[in-house]
């Protein structure tokens, strides 16, 4: 259920995961931001392995921000969209930058959800957002674990919305999750969350 | 306490300094400048693996074993690699990049950093071989891993690593198929070692710098992303070192050497497949 009580503007970054079904609502995410959006969003998608090009300009097509596939150790910047590389395991580094790795698949995948949520949750601590779309596997059900146990916020697409609700599901079982939203209702979470920091920025 | 597999506990920076310091006191490596977000889940890897309980016990068992220390070395470091990876890059190193040194030397240098189980390095001796220039070329791999040289120097594939391999080597439309350099036993792919015969394996470690040898191209694909950029930084001067002037430098497909000190010393060649010159000594 959408609450407007979970809203705050302590939050530092959005980490999204998605397999199988995930394509339309993170396209619904990304051309329903608005354009001020402050916040960085890592976007942790599992794709082909070695088709390196073509997922990033897709996705970009609808997206409000540009989407990018960062390179290793790149810089961190607010409001900017980062893809998981094909075949990269994609880490939040403490010191703001993004490390790349080609470590062992896990659960799997290579780019990994539970690799990416669990880097950023150590990173930001209870200032993340995590959130959770349609998937077949359990891929991210652990990070989700860890987003929650550092104080972080947890959504994950309702899934009986979900194409394939195995991913959310998952969490869900595992994890007290702090609301379970309709991709409308994500979208309009990320829409407060802007409002909230632009208040907060006239004030100051 | 630690529960058992993946749900245990989240392990901390002040667990891992302590254990970074045992072994650079202990044994003279020195992971202070690894990437934390890697060498962390490394780390839980081996707790995993070997069933300690916590990261004090692996420090304990560091501390009183020195038998352990190649083992903790094997797994700390990543050794998952696989052939022709990104064959499009090895397709611009066989129609640009060797053709472009041949135009000028006879023969060719050439130094695997990092050479892991020996995947790039099996790859390159293929393609040489295809180009009918093997014999004209000498190779050195190296990695910090005395067991993973050990491994390389085998040269034997599992069934399922063969099907990756496979498929790139067909995207990277190479002469024949990857079968024909292998013979089979039980699950086991054995590179034929023949075609190993101008490579030499040595023990190296990148972290401390030493240049022994210059060559016409460096392979160090995927290496670098395991470090921090402090290191990133001294471990490309070594890199540049040991490049001949106008000699090339290969690094993987999301690395990048915009934000290192030693830039403007290279030029790219081509960005899409990180491929550099050296430009300037």
């Amino acid at each position: 259920m959408f609450s407007y009580s979970k809203l705050s503007n302590k939050y530092k970054a959005i980490v999204i995961g998605g397999s199988a079904g995930s394509f339309q609502p993170i396209t619904q995410i990304l051309s329903g931001l608005p354009e001020s959006f402050p916040l960085p969003i890592f976007l942790c998608l599992h794709r082909l392995k070695h088709v390196r090009n073509g997922f990033v300009e897709a996705l970009s097509i609808k997206s409000v921000k540009p989407v990018l596939e960062p390179h290793d150790k790149e810089s961190i910047k607010r409001g900017n969209v980062y893809l998981a590389p094909a075949n990269y395991h994609m880490s939040v580094e403490l010191g703001n930058s993004i490390s790349l790795s080609t470590e062992e698949m896990v659960n799997n995948s290579r780019p990994s959800i539970d690799i990416t949520l669990e880097s950023a949750a150590f990173s930001y601590k209870d200032k993340l957002i995590g959130i959770l779309l349609s998937g077949a596997n359990k891929d991210g059900a652990l990070g989700m674990k860890r987003i929650k146990e550092r104080g972080g916020l947890t959504l994950v697409q309702d899934p009986e919305e979900c194409t394939i609700k195995t991913m959310p599901q998952a969490a869900l079982e595992s994890t007290e999750i702090d609301m379970s939203l309709s991709t409308k209702d994500i979208v309009k979470f990320l829409v407060e969350l802007d409002r909230l920091y632009k208040v907060k920025h006239e004030k100051i | 306490m630690f529960s058992s597999g993946k749900n245990m506990y989240d392990i901390e920076i002040s667990d891992l300094r302590k254990l970074i310091q045992l072994v650079k006191d202990k044994y003279d490596y020195d992971f202070k400048d690894y990437a934390m977000s890697s060498f962390k889940r490394r780390i839980k890897r081996i707790i995993e693996l070997y069933k300690f309980d916590s990261v004090d016990a692996l420090v304990e068992k560091l501390t009183h074993t020195p038998s352990f220390f190649e083992e903790f070395v094997s797994e700390v470091t990543v050794n998952v690699t696989e052939m022709f990876r990104d064959p499009s890059f090895w397709v611009v190193v066989r129609d640009e990049i060797i053709p472009n040194i041949l135009s000028s030397h006879n023969k060719i240098s050439i130094w695997h950093a990092g050479c892991s189980s020996g995947e790039e390095v099996f790859s390159m001796q293929i393609l040489l071989e295809e180009m009918g220039i093997r014999d004209k070329s000498h190779t050195v791999a190296t990695d910090i891993d005395t067991a993973i040289i050990n491994r390389a120097k085998n040269a034997s594939i599992s069934q399922k690593n063969m099907e990756l391999n496979t498929s790139n080597y067909e995207r990277y439309q190479g002469k024949y198929v990857l079968d024909k350099y292998f013979s089979k036993n039980k699950d086991r792919y054995h590179f034929n070692q023949d075609i190993l015969s101008n490579v030499s394996f040595r023990k190296h470690d990148l972290v401390k710098g030493q240049v022994f040898s210059k060559f016409d191209i460096v392979l160090c694909r995927n290496v670098m992303i395991y470090f921090n950029q402090t290191l990133q930084n001294s471990v490309l001067k070594t890199l540049h070192e040991s490049l001949f002037k106008y000699g090339f430098l290969c690094i993987g497909s999301k690395e990048s050497l915009i934000w290192c000190d030693i830039s403007n010393k290279f030029s790219v060649i081509n960005n899409e497949e990180k491929i550099y010159k050296k430009s300037r000594d």
